[in-house]
Order: C-alpha cells, then structure tokens, then sequence
C-alpha cells in the first residue's frame, strides 16, 4: 500500500468537522452578498414577529387563549420557536437533498472522504435563520420575566432540557424527511407539514385543539415532547390526555428515540439511492 | 499486484417501474451493466467509450463507490469501492464533466482550502501541489475570480485541479472536454498526460470526443447496451469498425467528382467543395498529396469517425458476420 492507513477516527467527530467545513464555506459565499444577507436577516426576523403579533390581536379579544394567558402563549411560543430554530439553522435545508438526487449532484458528495449526512446537512447553510431564533429566545425570556412560577430545581432544569430535546426532535424529523426524498424525490411539501406546521401547531395551547390531534402529536408524531408536555409541567398545568407525570420528563427518552429512527430512516434512504441511482 | 482496477462479470440491473394505468405499475429490468470484467495497470490511461446510455457512467459510479453493484466482484486499489467508499474517496480523484465541485460565489482558492482540509493535506504537499497545477493549468490569474466568473474551460481546468491535489491514485473523467473550445481542450489533455507520465496516476476516462482517446489513450475500451464490446487499441477500434475519416477540400472552381485516388472514394459534391472517404487506419498525408498534385486544392480539413458511427459500424459488421 502505498501509504499508511489513516488514523481510524469516530464517525460523529468526522461528521461535526466535515458539517463545520462546509457551513464555513457557505458562510463565507454569503458574505460575499453581503446586503442580501442582511436583508434577509431582517425579513425572517418580521415574519416570524408578525406570527406573535397575529396572537397579540388576539389576545386584544379575549383574555386567555384555551384558558392561558398571554404570557404562558408567549412561553409555548418562545420554547417550539428556539427549538425549531436551532433545528431549523443547522438542518434547514436538507429538504434540497430531492433536488441534488434529481440533477445529480449527490453524487459528487458521495465521492468525497466525509459522512454525506453531514455534507448534505451543511448544504446552503444560512446564517439568517439565526433571525428565528433570536427572536423565539426574545419571547421566552420576556414570558420567563412575565409568568408567575413557583420555581424548582427540577422545573429549571427541565427549560433546558426542554429546547434541546425539541430541537432533536425537529431535526429528527428533518432527517427522516430527507430520507424520505431518496424515494420520493419531491417530498419536501411533507416534511414541511410536520415541521414547519408542527412548530405553528405548537405554539398553541393543546387546549385549544381537538384531543384526537393532540393525541396524535404525542403518539404517533411525537412532537407534544418538544414542548407541550414539559411546558404543562413547569406551568403547573393539567395534561389534558390524562397521562402519568413522568411522561413530562421523557422527551430527552424520546428525543433520542426519535434521532435512532431518523439515523436509520437516512441509511435506508442511501442504501436504496445507492441501488438504484435515482 | 499490477492490477489497480480489477472488474469480474460486474453487473448493475435496475429496476424501473413503469406506472401504465391509474395505480397499476410495470416492473422491467434494466441491465446497465451487463457482466463487464477488465484490469487496468497501476499507471495505465484508458479511454471508456460508448453511446450514451451504454453504462458510462454506471460503470464510474460503482468504481468510485457510489453505486452498490448488482453481480459479479470488483475492487480499486483492492477495496471494495461500495464496502469502503469513504476510505476510498481518500485515493481517488473524480471529475464529473457537467457538475462542477467548487464554489460559485467564492474565489477558486477557496474551493482547494476546502479540499485541503477535508482529505488533511498536509500543507507542503498541498502547496507543491496546487503550484504545480496552477502552473500547469494557467490558474494563476483566476485563483482570487469567484468561480461565477470563469468560463467553462477555465472551471474545467478548475475542476481537475480539485480533484488532483490530495494525490490521487487514480483519476476518473467523466467528460472532461465536453463543452470545451479547442486551445481548453489541448490544454486539458496536455496537463492529463502530464499528470499521467510524471505521477503515475492511473486514468480512467470517458468521452465523445475521439480526438481525447487518440491523443491521450494507448488502450480504449467501448461499451455497448452493458457490454464490452472492444478492449484494445484505438487502430484496433478503427479496424474492426471499419471506420472511415472524411477528407474535404474546397476546388478552386466546380469539378466533376475526384476519381482515381487510391484508398479514397468522393462521397459528396457541393460546389467547388467535395468530400472523400478514407479508411480511418490509414494516414491522411499521402490521400492529401495524391489529390493535391492532380486539382487545384484552396483549402482542406480531416474529420474524425463520430465515436457513435464507429460503433454502429461495429455492430453492422458483427450483425452480417
């Protein structure tokens, strides 16, 4: 041979700094259109203020909204909002990988020495989803500020856990979507209905939807563990599905459940494009 | 151990599915390579023609590891390209011809610091390196142009830079020249037989352009519908295709049909411009002479034998055997 094997090296490590690589790159290339950029910036920042302000004229109306307040909204809405944008800035835009199957683009991933979920994970990053995120994390603080909590170590606590495990959920079902375009090249109306609608759905009280749906987002879609669950426990409020206590603290248990399934939704998806080619 | 690239009866067979009514779907099998075994030598430039459709392109796929074969055994550098494709990816370098790996909005010296990172190229032989292709491929002036603003031939050239600076043991070409105008192309294959000569990187390229196997390939290999069907030299295609080059010369003034030169036959009259076949083994030069010392020549060119005629020429010749 001609050359020494090259140190054996974790596959997640390998994954992080090829994900690091090529989000540099794509930082850089908007850099190179700066007042775009910020345009852009600004412009995810209104639209995502203007679904706040779409409650505020609501709550002008009425005075509490499936029986909370304006502050717990905010707080629900600050929690989908920041986890969602993390998912949202570091998995965005793997609902393009349809496209790159379909001109065939993918291909020139896959012949380089580094993980292609990541590649793929890093295509087009945008730094302007930061947008979303800065502002859920504005609401939150301003709900944290507002709302009227007896505070525990165990419900102070559970606010971290809490954005962590639904942005893992998010970019769980992030994943699974993309692996889904393997198949179906144009699936991406279908992962946006869970994510993009989820995190909608999520910025409401569960109260104010039917149980059967509710239902559903916590046992099949399990996006009620993002933070519908923890959130009821740190408001101190009722579950409305009746369900134990302890169902409340599972959703790092179901984050990591649901990152398995993605991870193996994603290596069917490539093993099949990599049988058939298309 | 001289065998870099080993093929053994390697198959691809696709399934397509057909819709044909409203939810009722036909299954047919598509055989995109169809049992295809070659060695090529640690070293070696071979050129790998075919119509399009012919499984090109399959084939580069499952050598570099993308695609997982159907059938039969295969292995680069004795890996086996669809078990260890990251591993791999390591010692290859592949140019798709229409997909370009560089940056868009960022200058092309941004696009190798990728490279470099990504295969940890160590920074002397990183630099060696891209001095060298910059030199050789006439970068210079283009390394700080966003890549937007290059034309085709120099992102080609681009291209190929990329795909050589972490030392690749082999390099596979899917169309380097297509698209390119003629000085790109010179320059392109220039550089090729460089890189092949002074490295030893084996090369492995495909093509419609015939001008590229000639002046590159010592050995070409065609593929037809998943098969192999030549594996020698290019004369050799030429033999068994009894392919023919054109010869067309503009007269000072309208004649009656050239006759009476040897080897050659006039298959088309327009004008003072007329056309003659010759067989496409035998050397241009002495048809040349022969016509130029009995009519009054203005001006002449030679076409090459299409690489699609060649081989429909070969099959005609296979069918009435």
């Amino acid at each position: 041979m001609a050359e020494p094997r090259p140190r054996r090296l974790s596959a997640p490590y390998e994954g992080v700094r090829a994900y690091c690589l090529v989000v540099g790159m794509w930082v850089r290339s908007t850099m190179a259109y700066r007042t775009s950029f910020v345009m852009m910036a600004l412009g995810n920042f209104v639209v995502t203020a203007l679904d706040f302000a779409a409650i505020l004229i609501m709550f002008s109306h009425i005075d509490t909204l499936g029986g909370f307040t304006l502050a717990e909204v905010a707080f629900l809405y600050g929690t989908t909002s920041t986890s969602f944008g993390l998912a949202d800035l570091v998995l965005g835009n793997m609902d393009r990988l349809g496209r790159r199957v379909r001109d065939g683009t993918l291909d020139t991933l896959l012949v380089r020495p580094a993980p292609v979920l990541a590649q793929v994970a890093a295509d087009r990053f945008a730094l302007r989803r930061l947008g979303r995120i800065s502002q859920g994390a504005l609401l939150l603080v301003w709900s944290l500020v507002r709302l009227d909590i007896a505070w525990t170590p165990v419900k102070v606590l559970l606010v971290p856990v809490m954005l962590v495990s639904g942005a893992l959920i998010f970019g769980a079902v992030f994943v699974a979507g993309a692996a889904f375009q393997f198949r179906a090249n144009d699936a991406s109306e279908v992962q946006n209905a869970f994510t993009y609608g989820g995190t909608t759905m999520l910025q409401y009280p569960p109260t104010v939807f039917a149980t059967d749906l509710v239902r559903g987002v916590t046992f099949v879609i399990p996006l009620a563990f993002v933070n519908w669950l923890p959130a009821l426990r740190i408001l101190g409020r009722e579950n409305p599905l009746g369900l134990p206590g302890w169902v409340d603290f599972a959703s790092p248990a179901v984050a990591l459940a649901c990152c398995a399934l993605a991870g193996l939704a994603w290596r069917s998806g490539l093993r099949g494009y990599r049988s058939t080619g298309s | 151990m001289d065998d870099f690239i080993e093929l053994d009866g390697v198959e691809k067979v696709f399934e397509v599915r057909r819709r044909t009514g409203f939810l009722r779907r036909t299954r047919t099998e598509v055989r995109a390579v169809d049992g295809i075994s070659f060695r090529v030598a640690r070293g070696e430039m071979v050129g790998y023609i075919g119509p399009n459709g012919a499984g090109k392109s399959t084939t580069i796929k499952m050598l570099t590891g993308i695609l997982v074969p159907s059938g039969g055994r295969l292995r680069v550098a004795g890996i086996d390209p669809s078990r260890e494709r990251t591993r791999l990816a390591r010692r290859i370098g592949v140019v798709f011809g229409q997909r370009t790996t560089l940056w868009w909005d960022l200058p092309l010296r941004d696009s190798y610091g990728l490279v470099r990172r990504m295969y940890r190229i160590p920074d002397a032989r990183y630099r060696a390196n891209l001095d060298r292709c910059v030199e050789l491929l006439d970068l210079g002036a283009l390394l700080d142009v966003p890549v937007r603003q290059l034309s085709l031939g120099q992102r080609m050239r681009g291209d190929i830079a990329a795909a050589l600076l972490h030392d690749p043991e082999v390099l596979y070409l899917d169309e380097p020249t297509i698209g390119l105008d003629v000085v790109s192309k010179a320059k392109v294959r220039e550089f090729l037989r460089d890189v092949n000569a002074e490295r030893g990187t084996t090369v492995l390229l495909t093509t419609h352009d015939l001008t590229d196997i000639e002046q590159l390939c010592k050995r070409v290999m065609v593929i037809d519908h998943g098969r192999l069907v030549h594996d020698g030299a290019l004369d050799g295609l030429h033999a068994i295709g009894e392919s023919e080059r054109m010869l067309v010369v503009d007269l000072e003034r309208e004649l009656p049909p050239i006759d009476g030169i040897l080897g050659a036959r006039t298959v088309k009259v327009e004008g003072p411009r007329q056309w003659l076949a010759f067989a496409a083994t035998r050397s241009a030069a002495p048809v040349v002479a022969a016509v130029a010392e009995r009519y009054p020549l203005v001006d002449l060119s030679v076409r090459e034998p299409d690489i699609e005629e060649v081989i429909a020429r070969m099959y005609a010749g296979r069918a009435s055997l």
